[in-house]
């Protein structure tokens, strides 16, 4: 295999908005044919670095290059190469999903058939139907069918699944998992961490601005050191350097109230957890336990947790 | 082109299916239509060869509003931002918009001078090669107002507000509603220095006054809407924002101040050396003086 150059480079990007400083020092490549993923709470600059490598918004530092563009200077040019499915984005009420189809397929010199994009995503039945008049799922379903009307070469993805049931979130796995197969080159966006186990096959984890931590969800994950989670919820609270100290505890903090633990050996920490507790005079609320994943890299990383 | 040609399909198909449309571009025009010439003209034929200007004005003009209002509505609910990803420019859709509102003014201006034919029996329309221009440009000219107004406004409720104040003086202050000779001299003063005036005027010379398009006072009408035509498209185009949170620059307003200018000079200048309040009052004695002479009961039909 010969090593191609990335079909996508940032490097050092910056954005602010008035004081907000949004995007602070952003860098990551993405190889074609790869799936890459920004993880990160709302509001972490995930978004307005997606909207800087489509040539929405301006940059304001650093640089970065799409498909061999610059999408400030040759913005016009780069969007015959990419396909999108922003967020808080809509159609006009009154469209119908063909006619949609139609519309923004005309926009472009390379195009797909409409007709077998809309049999794909399942839409048939509803070819005639007004926008206004689809559910979310459909709406989700006719925002990626779009996105592939020019069978672009990069594809953008901002927070594909957020406001879906878990249902029509899988519906839309399948979708992406598929385009995975088909080796499109897709930058996708999320603050779900299922979502980027599941389907990238590279993650930036992201927070206020910067990339805390970049790799496959493998990696990432075994950073971690390859822990399992134990989280309790104690009735007194308890000086977490006590809780460092339980048998094969990697890491303890406290987090919202309650304590999460990283341990190498789950079982010995437990006993080793009640045993120190009933010395205390402590007692154990709740106890849950989880395998390691990217959200543990997050906590560590941040000292947050990745939920709203 | 072909972006601007698929737009400007799609912006017609949507308006058609808008019930707002219904009302701005139906009800409206016809309700002014059949007030003016069966109430004020009292269906006379000369009579409402009179009113048909200032009819036809008002349906020209109100397009301004319902497109200030689908534009803004588009960027609000992020129908832009989707545009925004595709190879379509601002000018796309900008121009798009002034050539699909074109598109459905026409046939109901058409309609109010194929009314005022069969049933009020005008049979003579004045200059109909230089009364299409005025209509053309005019509707071009508010329709790129309209697309300032929604430039310069950030919310549907702001561009409602300004909307109302930019369409009170023009209906009142411009002989639209009021024959301009009916209004006291202060206020003609005013009128001088709305471009509605001109675009009301103009229409009432080519129409009732049978004036040509070389006439004095059209070329005065059609050259300054012309040129506000040309600054306002100018300025939309670099004022347009795709994206609902990107609100609108300060020099925006300093900018919309420069559109101003070429009214304010040319008020002056009417008002100095000028003749159109002159000319309406004569177009409205011509048109009094056989009625005064055969008294009411003229039966209308």
């Amino acid at each position: 295999m010969f090593m191609a150059t990335p079909i996508i480079q940032v490097e050092n990007l910056v954005k602010s908005y008035g004081d907000v400083h949004a995007v602070r020092g952003v860098s990551f490549t993405v190889d074609e044919g790869e799936v890459f993923g920004l993880l990160g709470p709302n509001g972490a600059g995930k978004t307005s670095t997606v909207e800087i490598l489509e040539g929405l918004r301006d940059l304001d530092g650093g640089s970065v290059s799409v498909c061999g563009l610059d999408p400030q200077r040759d913005s016009q040019a780069l969007k015959h190469e990419i396909g999108a499915a922003l967020q808080s984005t809509s159609l006009p009420d009154k469209l119908r999903v063909m006619e949609a189809l139609r519309l923004f397929a005309s926009f472009y010199k390379r195009r797909r058939n409409p007709e077998e994009l809309l049999k794909r995503f399942g839409l048939e039945e509803k070819r005639n139907t007004f926008y206004s008049q689809l559910s979310g799922g459909q709406k989700q379903r006719l925002a990626l069918a779009m996105a592939l009307l020019n069978d672009p070469k990069v594809l953008f993805f901002d927070e594909p699944t957020a406001g879906l049931d878990p249902q029509v979130r899988r519906e839309i796995y399948d979708i992406i998992e598929e385009l995975k197969r088909e080796k499109k080159t897709i930058v996708m966006t999320t603050h779900y961490i299922e979502e980027a186990e599941r389907l990238c096959d590279r993650v930036a984890i992201v927070d206020h601005g910067k990339v805390v931590a970049l790799g496959t969800p493998r990696e990432l994950k075994s950073h971690s050191g390859g822990t399992t989670r134990i989280e309790v919820r104690l009735a007194k609270p308890e000086p977490d350097g006590a809780l460092k100290k339980l048998e094969g505890v990697a890491d303890a903090r406290e987090l919202d109230g309650a304590y999460v633990i990283h341990s190498h050996r789950p079982p010995k920490t437990i006993v080793d957890l009640v045993k120190h507790l009933e010395a205390e005079g402590n007692e154990l609320v709740s106890l849950e336990i989880a395998s390691p994943s990217l959200e543990d890299v997050f906590i560590e990383m941040t000292g947050r947790r990745l939920r709203d | 082109m072909r972006n601007f040609a698929t737009l400007t399909r799609m912006r017609i198909q949507l308006t058609l299916r808008n019930r707002m449309f219904l009302f701005f571009s139906v009800i409206m025009p016809f309700g002014f239509f059949f007030l003016y010439a069966g109430v004020f003209a009292k269906g006379q034929p000369a009579g409402v060869r009179f009113f048909l200007g200032p009819v036809v004005a008002l349906a020209v003009m109100g397009s301004f509003w319902g497109l200030s209002a689908a534009l803004v509505m588009f960027r609000e609910q992020g129908i832009l931002r989707r545009f925004h990803v595709t190879p379509v420019t601002a000018s796309d859709m900008l121009a798009s918009s002034i050539v699909a509102n074109y598109v459905l003014i026409f046939p109901t201006v058409l309609l109010q001078f194929i009314f005022a034919r069969t049933i009020f029996h005008v049979t003579h329309f004045g200059d109909i090669f230089a009364t299409f221009i005025l209509i053309s440009i005019g509707n071009i000219a508010f329709a790129s107002l309209g697309l300032v107004v929604a430039s310069v406004t950030n919310t549907m409720q702001e561009t409602q507000v300004i909307n109302q104040l930019i369409w009170l003086p023009l209906i009142f202050l411009s002989g639209a509603t009021f024959p301009l000779a009916f209004l006291p001299k202060v206020v003609q003063k005013v009128s001088l220095f709305l471009p509605a005036t001109y675009l009301v005027q103009g229409l009432s010379r080519t129409i009732f006054g049978s004036a040509h398009i070389w006439e004095h006072n059209v070329l005065i009408s059609l050259g300054s809407l012309v040129c506000w035509a040309v600054l306002t498209f100018f300025l939309s185009a670099q004022l347009f924002r795709w994206e609902p949170e990107v609100k609108v620059p300060r020099k925006a307003k300093l900018l919309v101040l420069a559109t101003i200018i070429p009214f304010l000079l040319l008020g002056f200048w009417e008002n100095t050396y000028g003749n159109i309040p002159a000319q309406a009052q004569s177009a409205l004695d011509s048109l009094s003086e056989p009625t005064k002479s055969a008294p009411s009961p003229d039966a209308p039909k």
